[in-house]
């Protein structure tokens, strides 16, 4: 069964990301002209049909693969990046200052990321890539740090870390080499099910209008866009919709299997 | 000159003490048994012992001199000196490590002369544990194997002194016999500081032994004397309980 998991969520993400690099180099048609009627149905020549303005549909739902991993991978990486170091420095730290990064980490993980995201936009140039990336990545940051300090300091209480204190590792070294590897599988699977809701925020986000601005073809500006057509043309939140299904699935499937294939019980002696 | 010693050492956890004017000293060869009820300080002896914390008053001197544990240097001829081993086995390897890299981690980290490699088979052959056991994950192995490998890991240093934390008491009666034979082979060379609430075990491994109640030695000298005309009232308390309690049988 996991490795059934592994391979479905490998199969959706990998094609996910195929098409995002694909986008790179070539696309059916150009996505910000006219390439033929209005609101047209799915034919061969536009697989999911034309958006209002008579752009290809489905060369918009590619380009919102890119931009989906684009922010995914980018807050995955800066909220995994804070969100490791602060929680094992808070595990490391002494009781006050421990009890105070708590604190703080707890009112983040209560401030909802779209506000968040509205207050990084206000305090920068306007909504763009960058600034989903931030909001998402320091909204993703607290949740991940509250995991890590907990994982370092259940880590910190085993023996085998007292052993290798006794044979003259500094912390710096019991960090690396201990505390690192025993927490990264934990930590990969929650910044696996985080990349899949940082791919949800960044739909809402663009939803909202506080995303990627156009022409930046993001799904949720798909589906905002398509919302005052869809009783004629449902396929424009079809399309958009069923590939942000897709990728979250994708990615969930993949965070299980990695899991359980990551877990030392399990492997093989 | 002692080989280790605490001098009227005084230690407390956020204000609460845990040992109070602990005096003891061991000779070189000279194993101790130090026996006493959970929570009455013998596991916090042994973290002062190994460095791991600073007496709140008193000194703890080893190989000589005072033990300074801000002292980078003096820390690791120490970390050479004295090895422990744990009680739990399943947490005392790291599951991530293979045997080889659990065995030679001391070796790099204190810059031991030799090749870590033929020091790490050394070691699994002294605890009596194939050599193929190198390549292989604490997981594939039984408890009483596990706590071999943990002593195997302490030995690769040479220490002079082995300090042991209820190091059978997780394991069942068959494996128990089998460690405490390896570690009464073992203390013919190295000198044993055996922390323990079981009688038995001390009796078996220690000449000399030492009883703990809450924080305070109360006891101290001959195992065997000890044994046979108990003086303080803690101690025949203790010695009772083990009469009074139903044989184990094999």
């Amino acid at each position: 069964m996991r490795r059934t998991s592994l391979w479905i969520g490998a199969i959706l993400v990998g094609i996910n990301v195929a098409v995002a690099l694909l986008t790179l180099v070539w696309l059916p048609y150009d996505p910000t002209a006219m390439a033929g009627g209005r609101l047209q149905p799915p034919s061969w020549a536009h697989w999911a049909g034309t958006d209002r303005l008579g752009r290809d549909y489905f060369t918009q739902v590619m380009i919102g693969a890119r931009i989906a991993l684009t922010v995914g991978i980018g807050a995955a990486a800066l909220g995994g990046l804070i969100g490791t170091t602060l929680g094992v420095l808070s595990a490391f730290a002494q009781r006050g200052i421990d009890d105070a990064l708590a604190a703080t980490l707890d009112i983040l993980i209560a401030f909802p990321t779209l506000l968040l995201a509205m207050l990084v936009v206000a305090a920068s140039d306007g909504a763009s890539l960058g600034t989903a990336i931030l909001a998402i990545g320091i909204a993703m940051s607290a949740i991940l740090a509250r995991l890590v300090r907990i994982l370092t300091k259940r880590v910190l209480a085993q023996d085998y870390i007292t052993a290798a204190r006794c044979s003259g590792l500094g912390w710096g070294r019991i960090v690396l080499v201990h505390v690192l590897p025993n927490i990264a599988p934990t930590v990969l699977v929650a910044i696996a099910l985080q990349f899949g809701l940082a791919v949800i925020a960044e739909a809402s986000l663009s939803y909202l209008g506080l995303g990627a601005p156009p022409p930046n073809a993001s799904w949720g500006q798909l589906l905002q866009s398509a919302q005052s057509t869809v009783y004629n043309a449902p396929i424009g939140v079809i399309a958009p919709g069923l590939a942000l299904m897709a990728l979250v699935l994708g990615i969930n499937f993949l965070a299980d299997g990695l899991r359980d294939l990551l877990d030392p019980e399990r492997g093989a002696a | 000159m002692s080989l280790i010693s605490l001098r009227d050492v005084q230690f407390g956890y956020g204000g609460q003490p845990i040992l109070h004017d602990v005096s003891l000293a061991l000779e070189q060869g000279e194993s101790l048994g130090i026996l006493g009820e959970s929570g009455s300080g013998k596991s916090t002896i042994l973290r002062l012992m190994l460095g791991l914390a600073r007496p709140d008053q008193g000194v703890v001197e080893a190989d000589g001199s005072v033990l300074d544990i801000r002292s980078r240097p003096r820390m690791q001829a120490h970390r050479r000196f004295v090895q422990p081993v744990f009680q739990d086995p399943y947490t005392s390897l790291d599951p991530r490590m293979k045997v080889r890299r659990i065995l030679t981690e001391p070796h790099v980290a204190l810059d031991l002369p030799g090749d870590a490699g033929a020091e790490a088979a050394r070691v699994l052959d002294a605890v009596g544990l194939p050599a193929d056991s190198l390549d292989r994950y604490p997981r594939a192995f039984s408890g009483g194997q596990r706590q071999r490998i943990a002593i195997a890991r302490a030995l690769i240093a040479r220490p002079r002194v082995l300090l042991a934390d209820e190091p059978v008491s997780a394991l069942d009666l068959a494996t128990k016999v089998r460690v405490i034979e390896l570690l009464t082979e073992l203390a013919r060379d190295i000198t044993l500081v055996l922390v323990s609430h079981d009688i038995a075990i001390v009796a078996a491994l220690c000449p000399r032994m030492i009883v703990l109640q809450q924080g305070r030695i109360v006891e101290g000298g001959a195992t065997r004397h000890i044994l046979r005309a108990p003086q303080h009232p803690y101690t025949q308390r203790l010695l009772a309980s083990l009469q009074h309690m139903p044989e184990e049988t094999p």
